[in-house]
């Protein structure tokens, strides 16, 4: 049996008959088409899927589509503004951020919710923030130098 | 920012592009969340394909009932070896060793499963969710046998057999000796022995493999898209086991989630899914989920060394005695003999052994096979011998930098022919190892570590000086060729277009082609387009594996830039009146030797050479070149890789306080992208060396099936770095580049190891297996006793 959902998700509300078994993170790449939210490993560890949800960041591969019903989502396509780049993006790209580009969305998601909390965070704080979040590629120092470089361009 | 570089790359006139850290074109569409990944692509009707996979390590299959499941709504169908086998060839090995002995490795499991994963079916319904739920209705009736899982006691006689119709585990044996080694021992003051264990490890890219096929029924003809780090040579090999003729394929690799190797592959999913788009004429999509990606995705390293080594008493290490074990799993992947083959060749590490000798024997056990995984039998080379070269140090009361200066080659002595046999091509050791001192502030590490010790706190500090073997290779020694190719078109615009057969997916030659492009045309970067991945449109290629990408793939469209000037010439000649023979080129102008005020560049030659209204008599209309490079020889970059630790005594936990690494990748193209490839490498050794771990439990149930089992290394792991380079250009390609891929992963978990091992010293430890996690270093203080 399905449900009915209305999410709104960048600004635009969805609202389909869903799966009550449809995960969030599937619900934004097949249902809405937003296919920059990735699915790394279907268990919460690899962050890959990471989006705001009312602004605090989930792991979309384990929260059910039925119970975002209501929210506002935000996903990396949701980041740019009027075709500017979000300081995390404006970082992420300066700072060689990302090699592969696959846990990128989830990575810069973390960095915006961290920022909203801390605008002047440590190395540490940002370390910590991202603990959740699983990169192959870079080796994360120029991942955290990304998020410095977003912290400082936010501030400015 | 908190790595330090030592200091900015210098920017000559002459040269715009090459050397300057430049930001990348590929990452706005990835950081907009647009890039197209292989589940991103859309295909009308498409449908999905999901395994049936053995929960066995070892077992025969006695029947399998696919009836339930087919009756599944959504589904499509449900298909067997039985049903598959015979129609979708099986899956190749391009590196077979002589006397070698391989069982035959079918797309999906006949009568018998041998590891725990291996395709049994496969179900293919109108959605992913159907797929899964189908897959739990297949019935197979298994009858387990007893697994086949420590490579040593499956080399004992009595063994169970992986595959009883081998008669044996042993799939090859590999020889190999330079010098007289007898003669060497005899020689030598002291012989020591070392066993050393390179642990299997996963490689883990964050997107899992995946593939698409949509067959075109009125061509009849092929596309896959598949995450792959090797879309031509899937093109050369797939074609055969479909049944489908080469030119009727075209392979797509969209953007990569990550390779590392494990993605340098044909896997039976591609093969399957291939078939299945053409079974059952519609597009068929398969999507890896983790826990298979941990279980069904190439392994890497898992090595059993005896190291037997013959010294003097003044340092010097005369030769090197080593049987190996290589544990391969049960089945032979593409590259999975020749990767213990690379350990034996670079075992020598950068120093001149008078004789070595290497046996390796691979064996067949109930796992998944291993292969290429970043470094690729390299760093289990680089670890040996810089763990003997420590050990030599300690051994003898001799500083372990000492040891290794005592043994290396000078650098007038390049070309530096090893005992092996290679020729590494140039080389200063002894530079990247000063700089790399100078950068760890070495005095201040020692005093430091002195302290500390003072204190009874377990300090240690560790380094390695490795070289590595790159840009592999020429086509004597590949298995289906070891060229690259590489074209170039000025459009009728002016705008240039330039084709790579190399495969780049994260390493981000889109731009720093570009870069070599833009320098060598001598026109804005920004006109400059660089197509990957698409066997439609790089006509050839052998891809991205063994750092190979920029010094073959680069050079090809160095030359092919190259053809276009020569032949511009002639047309330049014809516009200005002049002889050929008087153009010359410079900064993206053509002019008439000795009055370069009169010019015409490529914007106005570009449209005269297609509008072909003036050309001058033989001039073939149009400006593009490929070229396709040979190289005459792999490429041996190396570095100093130097760090201190800090062993917590009560936990057994391991910090690195400093991590200094200087790398010469031969000429540097883009600073940014080599320091990120340093990094990243880095990371992936530090997980070898601390945390990762590969584990089959004596059922062969894989234990470390996914990411809350697998330990890799997280944003907190990561120490802060000083990096820095040395540049010594490769004589093996006109841009003397050498690689970089691979070197963090080969220079790091020697240097880690050096350096725990270092801080445990004062307790007498003298020997820890990797990885060195917490638990394995509080047991070995442990039996220490704990105190000094």
């Amino acid at each position: 049996m399905n449900i009915s959902v209305k999410i709104s998700v960048n600004g635009v509300l969805h609202e389909a008959e869903v799966e009550p078994r449809l995960l969030l993170a599937h619900f934004l790449r097949e249902t809405c088409g937003l296919t920059g939210t990735h699915v790394g490993c279907e268990t919460s560890v690899c962050g890959a899927c990471t989006v705001l949800v009312d602004g605090q960041a989930v792991k979309s591969c384990t929260m059910f589509a039925v119970q975002a019903d209501g929210t506002e989502v935000t996903t990396v396509e949701g980041l740019a503004s009027n075709g500017e780049m979000h300081p995390v993006q404006e970082g992420f790209w300066e700072c060689h951020g990302l090699q592969c580009g696959y846990c990128t969305p989830g990575m810069m998601m973390t960095a915006v919710q961290l920022l909203e909390r801390n605008e002047a965070p440590s190395r540490d704080d940002i370390r910590h923030a991202l603990d959740g979040n699983l990169c192959r590629c870079t080796g994360y120092t120029h991942i955290i130098d990304a998020v410095e470089y977003a912290a400082k361009k936010g501030r400015a | 920012m908190s790595t330090t570089t030592e200091k900015p790359p210098v920017t000559k006139s002459t040269q715009k592009y090459i050397g300057r850290a430049m930001k990348r074109v590929e990452d706005p569409r990835l950081l907009k969340g647009v890039g197209t990944y292989v589940d991103d692509v859309q295909l009308a009707g498409v449908v999905h394909a999901e395994f049936v996979r053995s929960p066995h390590a070892n077992a025969s299959i006695k029947s399998i009932n696919t009836d339930a499941a087919k009756k599944l709504p959504g589904v499509i169908g449900v298909f067997t070896g039985a049903d598959i086998n015979e129609k979708a060839g099986t899956i190749p090995c391009a590196s077979p060793l002589p006397g070698g002995k391989s069982p035959v490795h079918t797309v999906l499991a006949g009568s018998r499963v041998y590891f725990v994963g291996h395709p049994v079916a496969v179900v293919v319904a109108k959605t992913r969710a159907i797929a899964r739920d189908a897959l739990e209705l297949v019935e197979v009736d298994y009858e387990p046998i007893p697994a086949v899982i420590d490579p040593e006691k499956a080399l004992e006689k009595g063994s169970a057999l992986t595959h009883p119709e081998l008669g044996t585990n042993v799939a090859f044996t590999w020889g190999l000796a330079g010098g007289d080694v007898d003669a060497a021992f005899k020689e030598a003051d002291r012989v020591f022995k070392l066993r050393i264990l390179h642990q299997r490890v996963t490689p883990m890219a964050i997107e899992p493999r995946g593939c698409a096929a949509s067959w075109h029924s009125g061509e009849s003809s092929l596309t896959l898209w598949t995450s792959t780090q090797i879309p031509h040579l899937i093109r050369t090999l797939l074609p055969g086991m479909i049944g489908i003729p080469e030119n009727k394929l075209r392979v797509v690799t969209p953007e990569v989630g990550g390779g590392f190797g494990s993605k340098l592959n044909l896997y039976s999913e591609e093969a399957v899914v291939s078939h299945l788009a053409m079974r059952l004429n519609r597009p068929t999509k398969w999507i890896e989920g983790r826990r298979e990606n941990a279980a069904v995705t190439i392994h890497g390293r898992d090595q059993i060394g005896d190291h037997e080594v013959a010294i003097k008493n003044d340092g010097t290490v005369l030769a090197i005695r080593s049987n190996i074990i290589a544990d391969i799993g049960s089945y032979l992947q593409l590259l999975t003999p020749a990767i213990p083959t690379l350990t034996g060749l670079m075992i020598g590490g950068c120093y001149k052994l008078k004789a070595v000798k290497v046996d390796i024997t691979g064996v067949h056990t109930n796992k998944m096979s291993a292969d290429a995984y970043r470094g690729a039998g390299r760093p289990e080379a680089t670890y040996i011998i810089e763990r003997v070269m420590d050990y030599v140090a300690d051994e003898l009361g001799l500083d372990p930098i000492e040891v290794r200066l005592k043994n290396m080659p000078q650098s007038g002595e390049f070309p530096f022919t090893t005992i092996t046999g290679l020729q590494y091509d140039s080389g200063n050791y002894q530079a990247a190892l000063e700089k790399a001192k100078e950068l760890a502030q070495w005095p201040r590490l020692l005093k430091e570590r002195e302290n500390a010790r003072a204190e009874g706190r377990l300090f240690g500090i560790g380094l390695s000086t490795y070289v590595e073997i790159c840009a592999l290779g020429p086509s004597k020694i590949m298995a289906a060729g070891g060229w690259e190719w590489g074209c170039v078109r000025i459009e009728i615009s002016g705008k240039v277009t330039v084709i790579t057969g190399a495969t780049p997916h994260g390493q981000g030659q889109e731009t720093s082609f570009a870069q070599i492009a833009a320098d060598r045309l001598g026109i804005p970067i920004e006109d400059i387009v660089v197509l990957r991945g698409d066997t439609a449109t790089a006509h050839f290629g052998r891809d991205t594996y063994g750092s190979r990408a920029t010094a073959l793939g680069g050079t090809a469209i160095a030359m092919s830039i190259d053809k276009i000037i020569e032949k511009t010439k002639t047309l330049a000649a014809a516009l200005l009146e002049a002889a050929p023979a008087d153009i010359e080129f410079a900064e993206g102008k053509f002019f008439v030797r000795g009055s370069e005020a009169k010019s015409i560049g490529w914007g106005q030659l570009a449209s005269e050479a297609y509008v072909a209204k003036n050309l001058p008599p033989g001039f073939e209309p149009g400006l593009e070149a490929s070229s396709f490079f040979e190289p005459p020889n792999c490429t041996f970059p190396f570095g100093t890789h130097i760090c201190a630790v800090e062993v917590d005594r009560d936990t057994g936990q391991v910090k690195i306080l400093k991590y200094t690494a200087v790398d010469d990748c031969g000429k540097q193209v883009n600073p940014l992208l080599i320091e990120g490839q340093v990094q990243g490498g880095i990371a992936q050794s530090l997980g070898a060396a601390l945390m990762e771990r590969t584990v089959y439990d004596e059922n062969g149930q894989l234990l470390t099936g996914e990411f809350m089992d697998y330990a890799i290394p997280r944003a907190l792991d990561i120490p802060e770095y000083a990096l820095g380079s040395t540049e010594t250009p490769s004589p093996s390609n006109l841009l003397g580049v050498k690689g970089v891929g691979e070197a963090g992963t080969i220079g790091a978990t020697p240097c880690i190891g050096n350096a725990v091992i270092d801080a445990l010293s004062p307790l007498g430890i003298r020997h820890v297996d990797l990885p060195f996690t917490p638990e394995r270093v509080w047991r070995a203080i442990q039996e220490k006793g704990g105190t000094l």
